[in-house]
């Protein structure tokens, strides 16, 4: 494939902290599976506090869809299981034994299996949730065949981890992954790069797929940007989308028989003393990652990019789908006069301030909101950030009315909060557009089941 | 500055939910936020967020302001001892137009602020910035002889009918200065139009070649022999309504407001060409004096560089899709020009394109998108069939 997918609208926000490209243990003492990480699941809980467990152990299973189950991802005992307001289950904690044992579930030779065979062993391994399906970023329909599946090779989003690092040396659990992924979609797997910056030759050199380029400022790495440009979803499509570090974890399921979710996290940030990348397993507490290696003063912890992520404790756990930890000021400061003042060192997209005439400066930007609520007032400012041949303002709009046609018109299907990122952080007016999108996303997914 | 954080972070709980002043919390909100930026932090979605704002937004806009608006009072000083056959020094000129110019601005903010403070409060919301902006437009887009009650009557209007009954800023359809300018123009048309109110302090008895008649006003009765140079409507040397007669401290403003990208190019490129081809088209028809002006003249007149900068660009108001905003201006510039040369009840045009396009632009909008809709209809129509 030589046709290289440019991406022109768009934002490289350039932040202090990007992760060194060294690779250290982390052993972590606890883990956790935090519900609330995957869309629409109603957990059902499968085991007490107390109970002993190893890699590979239910612990819930999804109501709605209970062949879907969520496991252990280390052996150890669980610690406690927190609930928040109305009982809803926000976390399941491993006290880790160090010991690291697993549920074998056989090594296989990926040819001699059947579809079936392959989605019964990822669905009963706890490997199944890594596999997730557009529209609406739930966990994939075991019944489903999706008419693509689309691999992300790389990200964009600002600090992000550099995935050719993370998978170097593990070509034959990476081709694997990808073999188990072709015989679970009747269409094309596509693995996306970028243009330039992938130079790994796992990704390049795997069999099988159709390997697509892409170039451009953030979201170039969305997947929804390469679905958009490559095979673009219509009303009704179903799509299956994952990362590399889930191909891995599927290629290892498939070669040594277990569920290890050997994770390579990134921990970034202008407040990290010591960024560079940690070796553990899913949902690792950033505890050891993070104290004494972080800034005095107040900081935000985020499991995931500063766009995306979640904000989590400095003892808290990183979510089932993301491989970096970020670390950023918080902004709880009352600025005098700033918006009057020329604004040499404030970050913006738009030109009014004096700092657009450094574009290649770096920033160590806090969580301030930098102004109020208002209705929206500034217009052409999203499409600018926003590579999309959709109307992501009218969109917005909507969501907000619970307009379901109007929704599904403007292409609701084709898009994820995340492609809202940008737009919500240049946005004047301050709103929350990520959980706008997101709302309107469930509420067509009730709407349509 | 922290005895000043002090003190309000000492004041806010009177004015919070349950203090004593508790009714006057969005005023307190709108002083508080003008010092300091909140110390609001982010909760869900994007950590970060960009250091822009409403009020930075709307200081662009009021700065790009600036250059029309101490011409236009220096202008005042210029045309009223010309009238009077005087030739006093520049900051004579100027400081007589600045206290000409100045009650019209208080008045202005401060009924418009009062009310938009009494709406903001009504609803519990903080208080818009938005007429920050239009509180200076008006005074600009008048002529210096307006009435103060005039103008109070107007802006509350404008506010309270072109703005808040619609659900404030952001929500209007129409252009609040541009509604306060029509109803001035419709309800005192006595006092906005004519020879005598373009100038302030006119004497009774005029030197002789003085008129005090505007180049539009003069244009359309057919007096081209007492048009100004091209020269002199560009500089701005000519009477009129106060901000809007110099193209080029208007076009510095263009200037600030295209750099920062706070007004939309599409449009006010749009606006121009659609002027200037309309020109044209009279040119080569030619029926008439007025239609045989030169077709650049039609872009320096009047309000039509105002209006092209400073009113059509509003974001608010005008489409809000690419190509929505080229018919939008285009259409713009042609209907302004149309309504000059053709309609002997309105000499100027831009006020009143710009409000009939502003009523359009919705639906130049609904076909551009009903277009983007049709499109994903037909892609998922091609993916069936194969």
């Amino acid at each position: 494939m030589s046709t290289t997918f440019v991406i022109k609208n768009g934002l490289d926000i350039k932040l202090l902290g990007e992760a060194e490209k060294t690779i250290v243990d982390l052993n972590a003492e606890k883990f956790a599976i935090k519900p609330p990480n995957f869309l629409g699941c109603f957990p059902k809980v499968l085991v007490k506090e107390g109970d002993i467990v190893v890699a590979g152990t239910p612990l819930f299973y999804d109501k709605y869809r209970d062949n879907i189950v969520f496991t252990a991802s280390v052996s150890g005992k669980v610690e406690a299981i927190k609930r928040g307001a109305k009982r809803r289950l926000l976390e399941i904690i491993i006290d880790s034994d160090g010991k690291n044992e697993a549920i074998d579930f056989g090594a296989s030779n990926i040819n001699d299996l059947k579809k079936e065979d392959i989605v019964e062993k990822m669905l009963k391994s706890g490997v199944w949730p890594v596999l997730r399906q557009r529209p609406y970023s739930i966990i994939a329909n075991p019944n489903d065949a999706p008419k693509a599946i689309f691999v992300a090779a790389y990200d964009t989003s600002p600090l992000a981890p550099d995935f050719d690092l993370i998978v170097h040396g593990q070509g034959d659990e990476f081709q694997v992954g990808l073999d188990v992924l072709t015989k679970l979609t009747t269409g094309t797997v596509h693995l996306n790069v970028d243009s330039t910056k992938t130079t790994s030759k796992v990704f390049l050199n795997s069999q099988h797929v159709q390997i697509n380029k892409f170039s451009g400022p953030h979201p170039s790495g969305n997947v929804s940007v390469h679905i958009n440009r490559v095979d673009p979803i219509n009303k009704g499509d179903i799509i299956w989308y994952l990362y590399p570090q889930d191909v891995l974890t599927i290629g290892r399921l498939f070669l040594k028989g277990r569920f290890d979710s050997t994770r390579i996290i990134a921990l970034a940030g202008s407040e990290v003393k010591n960024p560079r990348y940690y070796k553990t397993f899913v949902g690792a507490s950033i505890k050891n990652m993070v104290s004494g290696n972080t800034t005095d003063g107040d900081n935000r912890f985020i499991s995931g990019t500063v766009l995306t992520g979640e904000k989590i404790e400095k003892d808290g756990f990183i979510g089932f789908y993301d491989s970096m930890v970020t670390v950023i000021p918080e902004g709880k400061y009352h600025e005098f006069f700033g918006w009057l003042l020329p604004g040499f060192n404030k970050f913006s997209f738009s030109h009014t301030f004096l700092s657009w005439l450094r574009p290649n400066k770096k920033y160590r930007l806090d969580t301030n909101i930098h102004g109020g609520m208002r209705a929206y007032v500034m217009t052409g400012k999203f499409e600018k950030v926003f590579p999309f041949d959709i109307y992501p303002m009218q969109l917005i709009k909507a969501v907000l009315v619970e307009d379901i046609d109007l929704m599904e018109n403007l292409g609701i299907y084709e898009i994820d909060h995340e492609d809202f990122a940008l737009c919500e952080v240049i946005d004047t007016s301050k709103t929350e557009i990520q959980s706008i999108i997101r709302k309107g996303l469930d509420l067509m997914r009730l709407e349509m089941s | 500055m922290k005895a000043l954080r002090k003190f309000i972070d000492k004041q806010k709980p009177h004015f919070d939910l349950g203090g004593k002043f508790q009714k006057l919390k969005s005023a307190f909100d709108a002083v508080e936020t003008l010092f300091y930026v909140p110390d609001k932090v982010t909760k869900t979605g994007s950590h970060i967020r960009d250091a822009v704002d409403m009020k930075r937004t709307m200081i662009v806009v009021f700065i790009a302001l600036i250059p029309a608006l101490l011409f236009g009072m220096w202008n005042i000083g210029y045309q009223h001892f010309l009238s009077h056959g005087e030739q006093p020094d520049q900051w004579t000129m100027f400081f007589y137009g600045f206290l000409e110019m100045l009650p019209i601005i208080i008045v202005s903010y401060g009924v418009g602020l009062g009310l938009e403070i009494v709406f903001a409060q009504i609803r519990n919301h903080e208080v818009n910035e938005g007429f920050f902006v239009s509180g200076l437009l008006i005074p600009m887009i008048v002529p210096p002889e307006t009435p103060l009650w005039q103008i109070a009557i107007a802006v509350a209007f404008a506010v309270i009918f072109g703005k808040e009954v619609f659900g404030g800023t952001g929500m209007n359809i129409v252009n609040p200065a541009l509604t306060a300018r029509a109803f001035l123009f419709f309800a005192y048309p006595s006092d906005m139009s004519g020879e005598k109110v373009w100038i302030s302090g006119l004497p009774d008895i005029l030197p002789d070649t003085f008129s005090g008649a505007t180049p539009l006003g003069n244009a359309l009765v057919g007096n081209f022999d007492q048009m100004p140079t091209t020269y002199e409507m560009f500089i701005g040397i000519i009477p009129g309504s106060i901000g809007e007669t110099s193209v080029l401290m208007i076009l510095i403003g263009a200037i600030i407001l295209l750099a920062t990208g706070v007004a939309n190019w599409r449009i006010m490129f749009s606006v121009f060409a659609g002027g200037y081809i309309m020109g044209l088209l009279f040119n080569l028809w030619g029926l008439n004096e007025y239609m045989q002006m030169d077709a650049l003249n039609h872009l320096l007149l009047g309000g039509f560089a105002f209006g092209a900068v400073f009113m059509a660009t509003d974001p608010v108001t005008g489409t809000q899709t690419k190509k929505g905003m080229y018919i939008y201006g285009f259409l713009i510039g042609i209907i302004a020009v149309l309504i000059r040369v053709f309609n002997p009840a309105y000499p100027e045009g831009m006020m009143l394109a710009i409000l009939l396009m502003n009523v359009f632009a919705p639906l130049i909008d609904h076909y551009i998108i009903e277009s983007n809709i049709s499109k994903r209809l037909k892609r998922m129509k091609i993916a069936i069939k194969i």
